[in-house]
């Protein structure tokens, strides 16, 4: 019968990925409420040495798959080797992260393994002896409580919502036989940020600007930077072409959950709310005291953003120093 | 190229969500369904790739009645043909199910490449376009933001956390959309008029040879127990101030002493 916790992890040229150790430490409270083991795999290139850093959240297990045709992330190889890995171990559930990789390769594997999968879970509950998973659809507007039938399940949870916990077990660590077909897609190029970019979904600070900012987002900016931050958009921003289409926060684009969310100049569509609204602290900075946004904000400021904003950014440095 | 495109009719982003009496369901009446803004991405790009190279572009979706709507509209756009995929049964399927009908509905047609929507915007499940990849043995690509077509493959601009990736694969295969692949293009009066006369075939479960028992409801590994809304948040505070400095102060000191979110 199907037992076991397993979480696949995320990796980045030799750095985990920190949903890596929120799934982890969720496999762990799991393993924990189900009595069972937890078992995590690690997939890439050159990973051997870096798998031990798991231990510190609990993993009865540490997996290594370490191939030099994993150390660019493939669909096909990805999905290859956690199915082998998958039917040796023959777990109940499967963790990984809800990321652009975790999405792409948790519903293939889906398929391939005719499993039941709850995309981007924001909580994992047991209840009457029934594991319910709780996702968000129509992007955010809704809380959906899902069972999965048959086994294994799969659940690709969401960044930022699960806490990270250590624990003091030691892990034991084996390495995994990796046979890869030739890929089909072939990386023919990669360019990542240098510096010290926040990527939107896994940043702590969110400071957001909408139409309010005129396309001036100066302030927001250094806000943002100051807080150790990303910077977030509305959709009519991004359309008037303000911001990146990576920076859209909202129901056509991103759905994040910081501890702390700043809506400047944003009148608050409910598209954009629904992008928005599981963020743990929001303030709303709005000249329009009537606006929308106020109603989904804990704190708000009725002020021109350009004024308040500098005003803050004084406050939180003199808090800095 | 012959192109097909996974099109979805959703509730529009601005509607207001409300939960049927069962708990399990929505409340469909007061909704305005459109096509999955991903969907229509889908549709722009592969219009452009038939202006580029030539060949069909082909609508394939699954839904009630009422989906035809939605591929008229993509009809109208410039696609070619339509196949809707309507019976009875097959409502109430889940992502895996929606994959396994329309994988197999693409088995009887000619295709070299699939365009899906990175996600539908109603259950935001990511799945079904890497559903069909995986049925049909077929490389996919995921939220792509830029792509170039030659006779033979493909090549994709994916944009990863931190960066981005570009890939290349033989075709066919199939990738799905993300925001800032391309300006989706208006329907225009010809191309409505047009849509009328585009033929659109209905495909049953007994025209694809799929068992009703092993999709909607009954064949769903995935169950809905439960909808819920969102927790309410507590009332707004608002911040009080006789000018911005004063507010900002007063805000700062919460947010750092109370919450501890700076």
């Amino acid at each position: 019968m199907a037992q076991g916790v397993f979480v696949i992890c995320e990796q980045q040229d030799g750095s985990f990925r920190k949903i890596s150790y929120e799934a982890v430490s969720e496999g762990r409270r799991q393993a924990d409420s189900l009595n069972t083991d937890l078992t995590a795999l690690v997939l890439g290139g050159g990973v051997a040495e870096m798998a031990v850093d798991l231990e510190k959240f609990g993993p009865d297990k540490i997996l290594v798959a370490d191939d030099p045709a994993l150390a660019d992330y493939s669909t096909e190889a990805y999905t290859s080797v956690c199915t082998h890995a998958i039917k040796s171990q023959d777990p109940m559930v499967i963790i990984t992260g809800a990321s652009t990789q975790g999405k792409d390769f948790s519903a293939r594997l889906a398929a391939r393994l005719d499993a039941g999968l709850a995309m981007d879970c924001v909580a994992i509950r047991i209840e009457n002896d029934q594991l319910i998973y709780t996702r968000p659809m129509f992007g955010g507007k809704i809380l959906a409580e899902i069972n999965i039938v048959g086994t294994p399940h799969i659940v690709a949870i969401r960044s930022n919502v699960m806490a990270i916990t250590e624990s003091s077990r030691t892990s034991t660590i084996d390495q995994l036989d990796v046979q890869v077909d030739e890929a089909k897609i072939k990386v023919i190029d990669k360019k990542l940020e240098s510096g010290d970019k926040v990527e939107l979904t896994e940043a702590d600070v969110i400071v957001s600007g909408g139409r309010g900012t005129g396309g001036d987002y100066s302030a927001i900016e250094e806000l943002a930077a100051l807080l150790n931050g990303a910077v977030g958009a509305s959709r009519s921003a991004v359309d008037e072409g303000w911001r990146p289409h990576s920076d859209q926060v909202g129901q056509t684009g991103k759905v994040v959950s910081p501890n702390l969310y700043v809506a400047c100049g944003i009148s608050g569509a409910i598209q954009h709310l629904a992008g928005m609204s599981t963020s743990k602290n929001i303030v709303s900075i709005n000249k329009d005291p009537e606006a929308p946004i106020f109603s989904k904000a804990d704190f708000g400021v009725a002020g021109d953003l350009f004024a308040v904003i500098p005003e803050i950014i004084k406050e939180v440095k003199k808090i800095k120093e | 190229m012959d192109v097909v495109v996974l099109v979805k009719q959703v509730p529009d982003t601005e509607s207001l969500i409300q939960i049927e009496g069962d708990g399990v369901s929505i409340k469909t009446d007061d909704i305005k369904w459109v096509m999955n803004p991903y969907d229509e991405l889908a549709v722009e790009a592969a219009l452009q790739i038939k202006e580029a190279k030539g060949g069909t572009v082909t609508i394939l979706s699954l839904g009630p009645e009422k989906t035809v709507e939605t591929i008229r509209t993509a009809l109208a756009m410039g696609a070619d043909k339509g196949v809707h995929i309507s019976d009875p049964a097959a409502e109430g399927s889940d992502a895996l199910s929606k994959g396994k009908l329309l994988a197999a509905a693409l088995k009887t047609l000619p295709f070299d490449l699939v365009i899906a929507g990175m996600r539908a915007v109603d259950e935001d499940n990511y799945q079904v376009g890497s559903a069909v990849a995986e049925f049909l043995d077929i490389p996919q690509i995921s939220q792509v933001t830029k792509v170039a077509v030659e006779d033979q493959t493909i090549k994709c601009h994916r944009v990863i956390e931190g960066g981005t990736v570009v890939v290349e694969a033989a075709l066919p295969a199939l990738f799905t959309t993300q925001r800032g692949l391309n300006e989706p293009r208006y329907a225009s009066l010809p191309g409505i008029m047009k849509a009328k006369k585009k033929p659109i075939d209905t495909l049953s479960l007994a025209d694809l040879g799929i068992d009703p028992e092993t999709v909607g409801p009954a064949g769903r590994k995935v169950k809905v127990a439960v909808l819920n809304f969102p927790p309410d948040r507590k009332t707004v505070k608002m911040i009080d101030g006789e000018n911005p400095g004063e507010m900002a102060a007063k805000l700062v000191k919460i947010l750092h002493e109370d919450v501890k979110a700076i």
